[in-house]
């Protein structure tokens, strides 16, 4: 087996567990920023729409938390530590969204539900704008040299960060609300993807374009053209959910969202490859896939590992969804 | 203060908060699966309420337990990064199979345990209880694998700049962990079953839902008894493996400053740090602590003057926190023997002080298992994997104000969100079971909501 091999194959699958991560999780945390806006009754059934998934999403982000300690410790260990303080408020902003969730339902006080779905909505927007400022600013490279990172948490807000940020929390919302519409059939649900979808493709044209400049995310594409497939499908799948949302179409258009979210991930994990956590100082100074990967026999131990429970856990999730995901407008009340 | 006390201090302080939900949660996953067992088997919806519940107070458990797991997760990277470079070629893996085995399985079948009950056949529920508790099971072998292996590094080799995996098999059947795992597991049920036994004394005292109370008050007694036992027998032999593994931590945990053979144990000791003696000691039987370490009355045990100070743990700290716990246990052990006593004689209901104390004795077994923790972690110190490296040098370069920001953080956030918690499993515990009415049991009455509170 090649060198290259055993690193490369871990890049690709902490990309995709990245990927799920925000493709599945992403829509939670759209739920999570509309909650605060809406009235008791619908804010009530959207909340507890939340209730049996919010959990097997973030163990995606465990999942992905575990997999970089157990392939890339040096990326997990130089990641982790210099993004410090951003790290620390996304943890405790998804400990206040979770806690929101549960919290809520405890009692009918107004005032009550009224802080729990306040928290909520600010613990996952911060969630989502952080992330997306932490993986721009890994696209276009940080401050990194050989004794560690040299920025602080002001020099993440750049431009590029920001936009990223922005990208994300409009994604997010934009599929929060179409489950919106999917899980209660109601037209506020639709009317407000509507309106996020235009400053969303605005968003997205503006990455897409000042990705070409800030980072070296298409010179990948640029050496094997094939795989301009990807970002490709990911344009496709963005207007096919708008397409989708028009003819009321509130799951198809809400599976397009998330294959959005899914492929614009994935594209720009391609983009990386074979980076990790590039430095904007000098390109030596990058943790890559392969100089800061686990040794041999660990990655062939976690694969032979992965490759055995990965699809369980993937068939008992799909299952699970098919379980509660279906809006239930055949009874009484829309569950 | 610097860096290397405030990640410390938050290590332990967020590891400690998460270790507050972790032993309910394993046990009464557990306690749930088996009364549901009881209720698919018989048809009789008397144990359907029992798993109702005591599995709400387990769900409300369970949130914050997730909740506090999920920044442990991360804080390796943020705060200990030179210890995560240099082992993360080994230590990673447990975490990341933990997530993989235990995690998904515990996240997915919950939810179809909190939210199913109308929505699946009650055999495909029963498996849903049965796959959580096996989750909390797996989850636990891996976290202490991974633990094990900083108290007992095996399967390793120094290479490239690091302890590198040549052996996953040494490490997963480390002797070492498995010790540990099944003390920690049979604290969990000692813990679930004080806790069950307080809120039914609660409720007993009260002269309410007294049938309910009385037949979960021996589903308590049973698992706090097999965790008692098990609790004190694992735990000598943890001492056991100690006194041979780690000699600086056995020393400490038993106070001892002097090497030599005939150890005895000292029913009364005051260790003194400064003057390195024991300024009290009384009644001691001879020989005692060399032969429970070596099975043999004549054995030499290693003293703590004959360890560099720099490689002492802290004495006092750790020598307390291990007397404390193993007094717990045999006040533990006292406590569910009397009850079983009583309940044998059927003289539960007019025990009036008894119930009191059970009641009272609920936060026991909490200090209990943080006790522990203590022996083991500040017992290993100044290390972070026994013998190969040092918690000074496994500390991230973060600068210092960042960690007190976050650790402060933690400290007001978690204690809010904490006490909270415990506030709503209080008031859950108080309002008692509710009927479980004909309708429901028929399965055709669907629950609105994905909602805690209305799954009654
Ligand atoms: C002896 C058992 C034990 C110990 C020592 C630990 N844990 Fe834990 N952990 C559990 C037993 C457990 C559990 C019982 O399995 C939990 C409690 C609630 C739950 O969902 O699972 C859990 C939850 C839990 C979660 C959330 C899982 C989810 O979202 O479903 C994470 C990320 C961690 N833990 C991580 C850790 C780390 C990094 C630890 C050490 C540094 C740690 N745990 C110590
Ligand atoms: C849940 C039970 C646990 C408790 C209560 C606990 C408690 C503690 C405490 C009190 C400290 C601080 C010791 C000191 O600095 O004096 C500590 C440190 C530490 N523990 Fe644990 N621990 C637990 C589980 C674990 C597990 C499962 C791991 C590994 C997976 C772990 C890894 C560490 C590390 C890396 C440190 C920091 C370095 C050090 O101070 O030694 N702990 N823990
Ligand atoms: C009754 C006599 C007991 C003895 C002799 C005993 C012994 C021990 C020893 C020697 C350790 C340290 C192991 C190490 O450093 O690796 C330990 C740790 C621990 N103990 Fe106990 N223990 C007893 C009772 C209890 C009780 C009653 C509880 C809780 C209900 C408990 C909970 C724990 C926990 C959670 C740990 C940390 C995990 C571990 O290292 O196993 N113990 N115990």
């Amino acid at each position: 087996m090649s060198e290259a091999l055993l690193p490369s194959i871990w890049f690709f699958l902490w990309g995709l567990v990245w990927a799920i991560y925000f493709a599945l999780d992403g829509f939670n945390l759209g739920v999570g920023m509309l909650a605060g806006f809406l009235p008791q009754t619908e804010q009530k059934k959207l909340i507890s729409s939340l209730g049996p998934f919010w959990d097997g999403n973030e163990v995606w982000l465990i999942t992905a938390g575990g997999v970089t300690f157990a392939a890339f410790p040096k990326l997990y260990a130089v990641m982790f530590s210099s993004l410090y303080l951003p790290l620390i408020i996304i943890l405790l902003s998804l400990v206040f969204r979770a806690v929101a969730i549960e919290f809520y339902h405890q009692s009918e006080d107004r005032n009550w539900q009224k802080v729990w779905a306040t928290t909520l909505s600010v613990g996952s927007f911060l969630v989502a704008l952080l992330f997306g400022v932490a993986f721009g600013n890994i696209f276009q490279g940080l401050l990194l040299d050989n004794t560690g990172y040299h920025g602080s948490i002001f020099s993440l807000l750049n431009p590029y960060g920001i936009l990223t940020g922005i990208l994300f929390v409009l994604i997010f919302a934009y599929n929060g609300n179409l489950w919106f519409a999917y899980k209660t059939g109601n037209d506020k649900g639709f009317t407000i993807a509507k309106r996020i979808y235009p400053p969303l493709l605005l968003a997205a044209v503006l990455f897409l374009i000042s990705t070409a400049f800030a980072t070296n995310l298409w010179s990948n594409f640029l050496g094997l053209p094939l795989l301009f497939v990807v970002p490709l499908l990911a344009v496709v799948s963005l207007l096919a959910t708008r397409m989708l949302l028009g003819g009321g179409q509130a799951a198809g258009s809400l599976l397009a969202g998330s294959l959005t979210v899914l492929l614009t991930v994935i594209t720009c994990v391609i983009g990386l490859f074979p980076n990790m956590f590039p430095s904007k100082i000098n390109p030596v100074y990058s943790l890559t896939a392969f100089n800061a990967s686990s040794s041999p026999y660990t990655l062939k131990i976690m694969l032979v590992v992965t490759i055995i429970f990965l699809p369980m856990v993937l068939v008992y999730q799909i299952w699970h969804y098919k379980l509660f995901a279906p809006a239930r407008v055949d009874e009484e009340s829309p569950y | 203060m610097d860096a290397v006390l405030l990640s410390r201090l938050q290590f332990a302080v967020t590891v400690g908060f998460h270790f507050l939900f972790v032993p309910l949660t394993i046990g009464f996953a557990l306690l749930v699966a088996v009364m549901e067992t009881l209720y698919v088997r018989s048809g009789d919806t008397r144990y359907k309420s029992m798993a109702k519940f005591w599995g709400k107070l387990f769900t409300i458990n369970f949130v914050l337990g997730v909740v506090t797991g999920l920044t442990m997760e991360f804080q390796f990277g943020t705060n200990w990064s030179e210890y995560s470079k240099f082992m993360g070629d080994i230590f990673g893996s447990p975490l990341a199979i933990e997530a993989l085995m235990a995690f998904f399985l515990e996240s997915t079948f919950i939810s179809i345990w909190i939210f199913g009950w109308e929505r699946v056949s009650k055999k495909v529920h029963l498996f849903a209880a049965w796959m959580v508790a096996l989750g909390t099971h797996l989850s636990a072998i891996w976290i202490i694998v991974a633990n094990g292996w900083m108290q007992n590094p095996v399967g390793y080799v120094l290479r490239n700049g690091r302890a590198e995996l040549v052996d996953f098999v040494a490490v997963v059947t480390n002797s070492y962990a498995w010790h540990m795992y099944f003390h920690v597991i049979l604290s969990a049920y000692v813990l679930s079953g004080f806790v069950v036994l307080g809120i039914c004394a609660y409720h007993l005292l009260r002269g309410r839902h007294v049938e309910f109370f009385q037949k979960s008050f021996r589903f308590g007694l049973v698992i706090a008894l097999i965790g008692v036992l098990g609790v004190a027998l694992t735990g000598h032999f943890n001492g056991q493996k100690v006194a041979r593994v780690q000699p600086s931590k056995f020393a400490a945990m038993e106070a001892i400053w002097e090497t030599g053979r005939e150890i005895p144990a000292y029913l009364v000791v005051v260790p003194n740090e400064e003057s390195e003696s024991n300024p009290v000691e009384a009644v001691g039987i001879p020989g005692l602590t060399s032969f429970l370490a070596f099975n043999n009355s004549s054995a030499e045990v290693k003293g703590l003057k004959d360890i560099p100070l720099a490689k002492r743990p802290p004495v006092a700290l750790t020598f307390w926190s291990f007397r404390i716990m193993v007094l717990l246990g045999i006040y533990f052990l006292a406590v569910a023997a009397f009850g079983w006593y009583l309940q044998a004689k059927n003289r539960l209901l007019d025990s009036t002080r008894f119930l009191k104390l059970l009641l009272y004795s609920i936060p026991l077994p909490y200090i209990a298992t943080n006790l522990g923790w203590t022996v083991t972690e500040v017992g290993r110190q100044p290390w972070t994997v026994y013998g190969l490296m040092t918690t000074a040098k496994s500390v991230s370069p973060a600068p210092a104000s960042n960690v007190l920001f976050s650790l402060a953080a933690v400290i007001v956030l978690y204690s809010a969100l904490v006490g909270l918690d415990f506030y709503l499993i209080a008031k859950n515990a108080k309002k008692g079971p509710e009927p479980i009415s004909e309708a429901e049991d028929d399965s055709t009455v669907v629950r609105p909501e994905f909602v805690l509170s209305s799954n009654s």
